[in-house]
């Protein structure tokens, strides 16, 4: 909501500066976004005259004048066409920052005579849109005045309204409110009613008094549409951004904007019969001003005459019947409209008006008859006409809200105590009707605020007055000791989140949406939770994974030449629609070399166990069962069928991990290797609740333990954790750790055979191992690895 | 006798001029081995009378015991040369780089989220969640904000359709704030109550200053006695916290939220120039947060009666808080995954924060 300070008092007596009206607004509640002061971008711009004035002798436009300040006497190149000998402007002597052009003035050198300063037009000085010429003002201005006192400047202020506030939709309710504040007297409203005897020649009828409590008709005949709207109206209505249109539309313009009271204008001669309010038919066509047509539904409002619905109750007029320059005879229309119907209707046929914003929010259900005539008023006054008697249908007898405040909750509920008088006062002064009633202090709304309905709208009047920084500022007390702030479940997840990056891995952000198109390949449910109405077609799924993210990710990195890879993110894949149906999940893609180039060390392509260790280090930092875990070969179709896993426990997933399939890759625009995981942090147990803290006890053999190594050879099918196991298993008294050491497939072997080596660490309990001892527990291995997996010695 | 003397001082130089271990060697065996000049000397002893026999060969065991130290000492002193000569032969340049190793980072909403975290534990709070799809009653209206209202136009709603229902007011929403867990949380428990919920929001906005997904920390206190002097209180000792900063001026200006009334937004003072922002000084004012009480209306609709509770509610935006504090320029910069952007503006797995470590740049330094 924009309005200029010279409107501002038209009801506002006041001899508040600019400033001391933005920082009253914005303590109030009415926030300041802008201040549009030129005056503040005025300093060192001073009136001069022109006393001397001759052709510039390289140009047949500029003029070389010397300038009078009041001080001195200047040369100054200027090539305005309206610059004559004897005149007084706006003179910008070097170094003034010209507002237009944000920028200190040189010295200038033009055409090859020096310049010590510029002759202002209006534009350049920020005061106006004129930029034709100079400013010219009265030969007889004071010379050496500063400028901001000759110049007519009307700042204006921009401050954004709270839907609660809808009154301040209008210049009135901001002057009210700043009355309230003590910034000055609220002025009595200049309004009066014109009774006629001429009988209208349109009535009014109203089918639903709950979508339209009261509409005022008026017929004003033989008005001059083409007559000139006052500069005052117009000036008013461009400060704050609206185009000056015809005498009719900027009075209701103004009137929208003055009373936050909106108003519409038929052409009374392209109405046909009598004026009808209401509800459309279903399918019943409307087309709007814009030239856009609706198909409504039987909830929407409509103002018909019998040709059809000619305007959309409180939200937008027709195209059909609405004024042009040259319309004589007008019905104004000024009704009320429930919020609600206006709302639905505007928000299903997505019709954005200064007109619905109103009527949603709240106009003063008062305001019917009293709009009305401000309308005739300045209608009569611009264009002239014959004002016939004014038809009303339903009536005003609006009653108005009732709250009560009782005094002592400012200090409970607030912190600070506000005598009953102080409240009683402010109550007043904001147009409440008091009096009180058991202790208790009963206040009737002023018709204008719908947003007063118990005692906290109140004590929020209150404190907005009294100024929130009256409130002292109270520590909170300590409460319960928490046991723990963060819950089990979120603690592991910035644990997982600090052990990835800990890994070498960055952590990122991305999107919880995705490409539906992408993410297809990624959906485990038949869930698509696509949105209604997604930001653009790239983010219109809630993925279903964060994998395809991080491959755009990956794909938008490698595009600016990094393509050695390491990313995490920590955050919801979704699974169905319905709230809670999301998990957390931790994934992760690594792509490229572990490193750059280097003289040491061993740099390598990522594989498909890099991808292995991370899923495992995640369930580790989350304190999951990362050694128990199985591993099966049946990760999701978008991994390599034949380099992926999943750890699972019993038939829950706690991770996938392999590489990305090529296809999904070429989808992305990948052209290298990806190997990725996905943690499934919810699926992974919490720690059963114990309150022993205490380690088992440590259990150490005085003995040393012996490393013996043995290969096999097996069928290739055959998985080394089976050969692991097998091993382990074949004394788990005394074989404590199973390593491979070694994997070969190639020539040496028969065909579909490969070799597995492992070594394996046996640890005496009562004494020694003797070589013969040794000998059977090797023997022992070699016989239940063979039994469960076919493999022989090599 | 005195040929024994000049023996000593004959053999002496000899060892030591003695030069390597393998000189030293043959030295040795020259000396004192089966047939060295010791052990040749000892041996012509027993051509000697008895007498004469003891008292020469005192004398040369005396020598020979010299002998051996001084071998050893030789020795000890050849085997450092020769190991300093190993040693030096074995150089290499130090001032060449490192076995390369990846140092990760946390992104700043999770540093945020834990620096939040640590405060305002600190101060009693647990952390509460919820889901990021809501439906339209937890989103909106026991938020005070039922259909129609025009509040909820302030935010743009992302909708997924309901597959049970035509109606649109049943469709689902993308929590277009964290506000709907304070009704999860007080459908969960009973006050008193003191949470603090992060996470992702989301409204259909994109442009210089807002992305289609954010994060916000919303944070819900209700008790018996809680007042609007405690919000102040409670905000004030957060932000100087959260700033690291012994005092910090605000201002409260009044506002409106439909689930808090009065409600307020909190402004920090800060300095802004053209290239850079100064918090806790100067004359320019921030907004930071949105606060209030909470309407009774949502005490109601999360089962608690207003008659008997009162509180306090507010919401900060996390990234925000980010782009503050570490002088991140660019809020649609948080989601792009750029490499570059993440390890400059990331946080090295060290940097747990706390109010006892600190909160920030505690974490050593980055590589």
């Amino acid at each position: 909501m924009k309005f200029s300070i010279s409107w501002l008092k038209e009801h506002l007596d006041t001899n508040a500066t600019v400033d001391e009206i933005a920082e009253t607004l914005t303590r109030i509640g009415l926030e300041v976004e802008e201040v549009f002061n030129p005056i503040s971008k005025l300093d060192g711009f001073v009136t001069a005259k022109v006393e001397g004035f001759e052709i510039h002798p390289d140009s047949d436009h500029l003029h070389v004048l010397t300038v009078n300040d009041g001080k001195q006497k200047l040369q100054v190149v200027c090539g305005a066409p309206n610059c004559r000998l004897g005149m007084v402007g706006v003179f910008a002597p070097v170094g003034a920052v010209i507002p237009l052009y944000n920028e200190a003035l040189k010295v200038g050198k033009i055409r090859g005579v020096e310049s010590f300063g510029m002759m202002c037009s209006e534009k350049e000085l920020g005061v106006g849109d004129d930029h034709s010429g100079i400013i010219v003002l009265p030969d007889d201005t004071e010379i050496g005045l500063p400028a901001a006192k000759v110049l007519t400047i009307d700042p204006v202020i921009e401050i954004s309204i709270t839907p609660n506030r809808a009154e301040c939709l209008g210049v009135r309710g901001i002057a009210r409110d700043l009355a309230a504040a003590g910034l000055g007297k609220l002025k009595p409203l200049n309004i009066s009613h014109k009774n006629s005897n001429l009988k209208s020649p349109i009535k009014v009828k109203v089918e639903d008094y709950k979508a339209c409590p009261v509409y005022v008709g008026r017929y004003i005949k033989g008005v001059n549409n083409k007559a000139e709207t006052p500069k005052w109206m117009k000036d008013r209505l461009a400060a704050i951004g609206l185009r000056p249109i015809s005498p009719l539309v900027d009075v209701t313009n103004y009137i929208n904007y003055d009373l936050a009271r909106p108003l519409h204008v038929f052409d009374a001669d392209k109405l046909k019969g009598d004026i009808c309010v209401r509800m459309a038919k279903e399918g019943e066509k409307f087309v709007s001003l814009e030239g856009k047509e609706y198909t409504l539904d039987n909830q929407s409002l409509g103002i018909c005459d019998d040709e059809g619905i000619q305007c959309l109750g409180g939200i937008m007029g027709g195209a059909e019947k609405g004024c042009s320059p040259e319309t004589v005879n007008v019905f104004v229309e000024c009704a009320l409209f429930d919020p609600i119907v206006i709302a639905r209707t505007g928000r299903k046929f997505q019709i954005d008006s200064d007109s619905r914003y109103r009527y949603e929010r709240w106009v003063d259900p008062k305001s019917n008859v009293l709009g009305s005539d401000y309308a005739v008023q300045l209608i009569t006054e611009i264009c002239g006409g014959e004002v016939y008697e004014m038809e009303i249908a339903g009536e005003e007898n609006y009653q108005p809200k009732v709250a009560y405040i009782r005094p002592e909750r400012m200090k409970s509920f607030i912190g600070i105590d506000v005598s009953k008088e102080k409240i009683v006062e402010i109550l007043n002064h904001l147009g409440f009707i008091t009096s009180e009633e058991n202790g208790k202090i009963k206040a009737v709304s002023p018709t204008w605020r719908g947003d007063i309905d118990g005692e906290q709208d109140l004590i929020e009047e209150v404190v907005r007055m009294i100024g929130l920084d009256t409130i002292p500022a109270e520590t909170l007390p300590h409460g319960k000791f928490p046991k723990q702030v963060l819950t089990p479940a979120q603690h592991r997840a910035m644990l997982v989140k600090h052990e990835l990056a800990s890994r070498g891995m960055l952590e990122t952000v991305t999107w919880s949406f995705t490409d539906s198109k992408t993410a297809a390949a990624f959906r485990q449910s038949d869930d698509a939770v696509l949105l209604y109405n997604p930001i653009t077609a790239e983010l219109d799924e809630m993925r279903p994974s964060v994998l395809p993210n991080l491959l755009i990710a990956v794909k938008n990195n490698i595009a600016r030449g990094y393509s050695d890879l390491a990313l995490f993110e920590v955050g919801p894949a979704f699974y169905g629609r319905n709230p809670g149906e999301q998990n957390t999940v931790a994934g992760g893609v690594r792509s490229g070399m572990t490193s750059a180039k280097s003289w040491i060390g061993d740099v390598r392509p990522y594989d498909v166990f890099d991808a292995k260790a991370d899923a495992l280090a995640a369930i580790a930092a989350a304190n999951g069962p990362w050694e128990n875990a199985q591993i099966t070969t049946d990760a999701p179709a978008y991994y390599h069928p034949g380099r992926s896993g999943t750890l699972r426990l019993g038939k829950n997933v706690l991770a996938y991990f392999g590489e990305i399939h090529p296809q999904i890759l070429k989808k992305f625009d990948i052209k290298q290797r990806v190997v990725a995981f996905e943690v499934v942090l919810n699926n992974i147990p919490l720690p059963r609740e114990s309150h022993d803290k205490a380690r088992k006890k440590l259990e150490l053999s005085a003995f040393q333990p012996v490393d013996k190594d043995l290969a096999f050879v097996v069928d290739k099918s055959v998985q080394a954790v089976q050969i692991i196991a097998a091993a382990k298993n074949a004394d788990r008294a005394h074989i404590t750790d199973v390593r491979v050491f070694d994997v070969y497939e190639g020539p040496n072997l028969p065909e579909g055979k490969k070799s597995i080596a492992i070594s394996l660490t046996f640890q005496p309990k009562e004494a020694t191992f003797t070589d013969v001892e040794i000998e059977s527990l090797m023997k022992r291995v070699e016989v239940e690895v063979g039994k469960k997996t076919g493999a022989i010695l090599r | 006798m005195e040929n024994l003397e000049n023996l000593k001082s004959e053999l002496l130089a000899e060892i030591a001029g003695v030069s390597d271990l393998k000189a030293w060697d043959e030295c040795r065996v020259a000396l004192i081995g089966k047939k060295g000049k010791i052990t040749e000397q000892l041996k012509g002893l027993s051509a000697l009378p008895l007498e004469q026999k003891i008292e020469a060969g005192k004398k040369l065991n005396v020598l020979k015991s010299e002998i051996e130290a001084a071998l050893a000492a030789r020795k000890d002193v050849l085997e450092v040369e020769e190991l300093n000569k190993k040693l030096m032969s074995e150089t290499v340049d130090v001032t060449l780089p490192i076995r390369p190793e990846a140092q990760g980072r946390i992104h700043p909403v999770s540093k945020i989220y834990e620096e939040v975290v640590a405060i305002f534990g600190e101060m009693g709070f647990e952390v509460a969640e919820g889901p990021d799809i809501e439906d339209q009653f937890h989103n909106f209206n026991a938020l005070n904000m039922p259909a129609n209202h025009p509040a909820r136009q302030m935010q743009d709603t992302f909708y997924i359709p309901n597959k049970n229902s035509d109606d649109f007011d049943d469709s689902y929403v993308v929590r277009t704030h964290t506000s709907p867990v304070q009704i999860r949380t007080m459908e969960a428990k009973r006050p008193p109550i003191r949470i603090i919920a992060p996470g992702r929001t989301y409204r259909s906005d994109y442009d210089a200053t807002h992305t289609p997904m954010f994060h916000q920390v919303e944070g819900l206190v209700i008790d018996k006695n809680i007042t609007m002097a405690h919000l102040k209180g409670c905000l004030y000792d957060f932000v100087k916290a959260f700033f690291e900063l012994d005092e910090i001026p605000v201002r409260y200006r009044p506002s409106y939220f439909p689930f808090t009334e009065p409600s307020a937004e909190m402004d920090i003072g800060c300095l802004k120039t053209k290239t850079e922002l100064k918090i806790g000084a100067g004359t320019d004012w921030l907004e930071i947060l949105g606060c209030g009480m909470v309407h009774p209306s949502v005490l109601k609709a999360g089962g608690i009666d207003p008659d008997e509770y009162q509180g306090f509610a507010f919401g900060v935006g996390i990234d925000r808080l980010a782009m503050l504090k570490y002088g991140i320029p660019d809020l649609r910069t948080f989601f792009e995954s750029d490499v570059r952007w993440l390890k400059h503006y990331g946080f090295t797995p060290l940097d747990f924060s706390s109010m006892t470590g600190g909160l920030s740049n505690n974490g050593g330094s980055a590589r």
